[in-house]
């Protein structure tokens, strides 16, 4: 009994209360792209982003794609390229993840029908389908003491039936396309996707790999894109509540 | 149609003794009943399996097997045509059945009389086929089986369990791996062999460090690379801060599944703090981007081997209380003991490694077998149980977190600054081998490069020790509950990703 109340105490209040104005110092969130030129035919980031984020003239990336790797800014020779500590960068639409000059990202546009249904209460079922683990130890995350998602009335269930939305992870092999659309389908309507991270989104670093079958994301396209390599949990935890206008 | 040349067992690289690097000419080839003989005469001076694995050559596939002997690897080679087959090696040294398992179904060699030649991930011709091979079946009056996943209830990577049970009893465990099958070996050919970090990352991404440093390791093997010897002074701190968050999540799983609500929280949270740590130095939680060829992208400044030191020094105290707590508990003790033994014979025979191995009493650790980088400064005591339950994975995941906060507070505690610059990584040798090992948290993390004529990559093989660790699992459980599955099942914490790459 003592023993117990020691590790009580010593434990505190661990909660983060406000999740949208957490600082991060060094932690690798939004790039912000300057406006100064680029050296004359140089492409020095784009050769040597692994997952085909950057594009050119003018400068983008894609945070869909990005791993947040920083090799870019290493090797561009104006810095044009630095990653700022902001992890706010979920969105609801795919193209709102392209980051370019002088573009700001803002919050998630509310979901009206979303939160009318899900607004005060949200079920969701993670799948894993070739999630290399990063993905859903950052979603574990969420339900810990730090990021206690469930005071918002959102958490995750062990059946799709119980599921308001499936939380999807990783590239999608075709080993485990069969199991993700019996999942989906197993959950009552109404009900959205949500993809986490980079390998979800577009397939990351894995995409082109003849192992994967992305088709599921043709047919049912997520309402909500939660970018990172992994993503941070508070880059979910804000995505989610803006989008429920929470 | 094996062809005898000549075979030398080659000897470490003299700086870097988890690294063996060879050339290719030199390795030659033997005729493959040589390469058996040799193998068996290796295991039976004490020598333990690392890999044996295939590479497809013009017209044959070529065999390569490394084994650790006396703190050395040892690489030995032969070559076979395609479609041809061998008597294997499972029978008299079942270490190798997942070896030869992973070269039939990824080279059509058939190991003669493998007493279970299932693909290990339904990879390549193999996807999607999962009813190709049947699962064992039990009979019987009162026999039942239950399958579990591919998707599991809680958010985890998935696999499908099959129990033979009788009444809750289970018998036997099947596990079928590769829904997690990624096809990460051909794309770890497509991109320049200097860029590939980021992909390395992904592979099995709660061992980042791990596997990047492996990769890193094996390049500058390649390329014959100078380090500054600090380089390795800060990978050992991101290695071990990786070690001590994984096993915070084990702990912490671990008491989740039997209820234990205090170590589920307590032990959460300090991963929190261990992770965020990682990220105030290299920018993030799992420390990716922090490993490269030819050093470490961020050092360690006098300020952050203090916020360092000091956010270990708070950890410290709270993992102590929360040790104490959980290890005294008569209903963890209750749930723990005695359920998923692997016996020390068993785990030496099927060739476990890593962390579950030292819970079987094997004192397998290649930071200890192979002392890589800092190591030789700076020695680890590997962490050894003898009872092979999950009290044993769960006391030595304990321990280890204890031993690495040590060394990382030595090494800290060693200068006031540790930056030391990257050196630029020239080009490859080519016609090269180069085996790298890194003990990861979970067990011996192996990559296997080779170069072309033009210093090109050739080949990458990547093996996570969970390849070799499932199967353990699979014992564990026979003769439990089928309800204590979920502890057994954590207290072994393997990677299915890394498995199906």
């Amino acid at each position: 009994m003592f023993k117990a109340w020691k590790v009580k105490v010593a434990q505190g209040k661990q909660f983060v209360s406000d999740v949208r104005g957490v600082s991060l110092p060094l932690f690798r969130g939004r790039p912000e792209i300057a406006t100064k030129p680029c050296e004359a035919g140089c492409r020095a980031c784009v050769d040597v982003c692994p997952a085909n984020a950057i594009s050119l003239d003018p400068v983008r990336i894609d945070l869909g794609r990005c791993t947040f790797c920083d090799e870019c800014t290493r090797v561009c020779p104006v810095e044009k390229i630095a990653f700022t500590p902001d992890y706010r960068i979920a969105a609801a639409r795919r193209g709102d993840l392209v980051v370019s000059e002088g573009k700001k990202m803002g919050p998630v546009e509310v979901a009206a029908e979303i939160k009318r249904i899900f607004g005060r209460s949200l079920r969701l079922r993670s799948v894993s389908a070739a999630g290399c683990n990063g993905c859903e130890l950052e979603i574990n995350a969420l339900a810990n003491v730090n990021f206690d998602l469930q005071r918002f009335g959102i958490e995750f269930v062990a059946s799709p039936r119980h599921a308001d939305a499936l939380v999807l992870s990783g590239p999608i092999s075709r080993n485990m396309a069969r199991a993700l659309e019996l999942a989906y389908e197993g959950m009552p309507d109404p009900k959205f996707v949500i993809a986490v991270g980079a390998c979800a989104i577009s397939g990351g670093v894995f995409d082109g790999s003849p192992a994967l079958d992305r088709s599921f994301l043709g047919r049912f396209e997520p309402r909500l894109y939660v970018p990172g390599c992994p993503p941070h949990p508070l880059t979910f935890a804000c995505g989610i509540l803006d989008l429920l206008g929470r | 149609m094996s062809s005898a040349v000549t075979s030398e067992v080659a000897k470490p690289r003299a700086t870097e003794p988890s690294v063996l690097r060879v050339a290719t000419g030199d390795l030659g080839a033997l005729a493959v009943p040589e390469l058996l003989d040799r193998i068996r005469a290796l295991v039976a001076r004490g020598a333990r399996p690392v890999t044996l694995y295939g590479r497809p050559g013009e017209d044959a596939v070529v065999l390569t097997a490394v084994l650790l002997h006396e703190k050395c690897l040892h690489a030995l080679r032969s070559r076979l045509g395609r479609g041809e087959g061998y008597p294997s090696l499972t029978k008299e040294i079942p270490a190798f059945h997942m070896f030869e398992r992973e070269i039939f179904e990824q080279h059509g060699i058939t190991p003669r009389d493998h007493p279970w030649l299932k693909p290990v991930r339904l990879s390549g011709d193999h996807q999607q086929k999962f009813d190709s091979y049947p699962f064992f079946n039990l009979e019987g009056k009162e026999v039942h089986e239950v399958g579990v996943g591919p998707i599991h209830a809680g958010v985890i990577e998935p696999g499908h369990f099959r129990f033979m049970c009788y009444g809750e009893m289970v018998h036997h465990l099947e596990i079928q791996l590769g829904y997690q099958h990624r096809g990460v070996e051909p794309r770890l050919l497509e991109r320049p062999p200097k860029l590939l970090a980021p992909l390395v990352e992904s592979i099995a991404g709660d061992s980042s460090v791990a596997y990047a440093l492996a990769y890193g390791r094996a390049i500058e093997s390649l390329a014959k690379t100078e380090l500054d010897p600090r380089v390795e002074l800060v990978r050992g701190v991101a290695l071990e801060l990786e070690r001590i968050a994984m096993h915070l999540v084990g702990l912490s799983g671990l008491a989740t599944d039997i209820g234990f609500l205090p170590g589920s929280t307590t032990y959460g949270r300090l991963r929190t703090a261990i992770i965020n740590a990682s990220m105030r130095i290299c920018g993030s939680r799992f420390g990716r981007s922090w490993v490269r060829p030819g050093g470490v992208r961020f050092g360690l400044p006098a300020r952050l081997i203090e916020t360092t030191r000091k956010t270990l020094h708070d950890f410290k105290r709270d993992i102590d209380l929360v040790n104490d707590l959980m290890f005294s508990a008569a209903t963890v003790q209750h749930r723990l003991r005695g359920t998923g033994v692997v016996t020390p014979e068993t785990a030496r025979e099927i060739g476990l490694v890593g962390m579950a191995a030292r819970a079987s009493g094997l004192p397998v650790d290649t930071r200890v077998e192979l002392p890589g980088g800092a190591l030789g400064r700076f020695p680890v005591a590997s962490v050894v149980e003898t009872t092979g339950d999950c009290w044993a994975r769960a006391r030595v995941r304990a321990r280890e977190i204890d031993e690495s906060f040590a060394w990382i507070q030595k090494v800290l505690a060693s200068a006031s600054d540790i930056e030391p610059p990257s050196s630029g990584v020239g080009e490859l040798e080519p016609e090269t081998l180069v085996v790298s090992v890194v003990e990861g948290w979970r067990g011996e993390v192996v990559h296997c490069l080779e170069t072309n004529k033009t210093g090109g990559l050739l080949h990458y093989k990547v093996q996570d020790p969970s390849l070799r660790n499932w199967f353990g699992l699979a014992l564990a459980v026979r003769d439990n509950g089928v309800s204590d599955f979920p502890i057994c099942n954590k207290s072994f914490d393997l990677s299915y990703c890394g498995n199906d790459l």
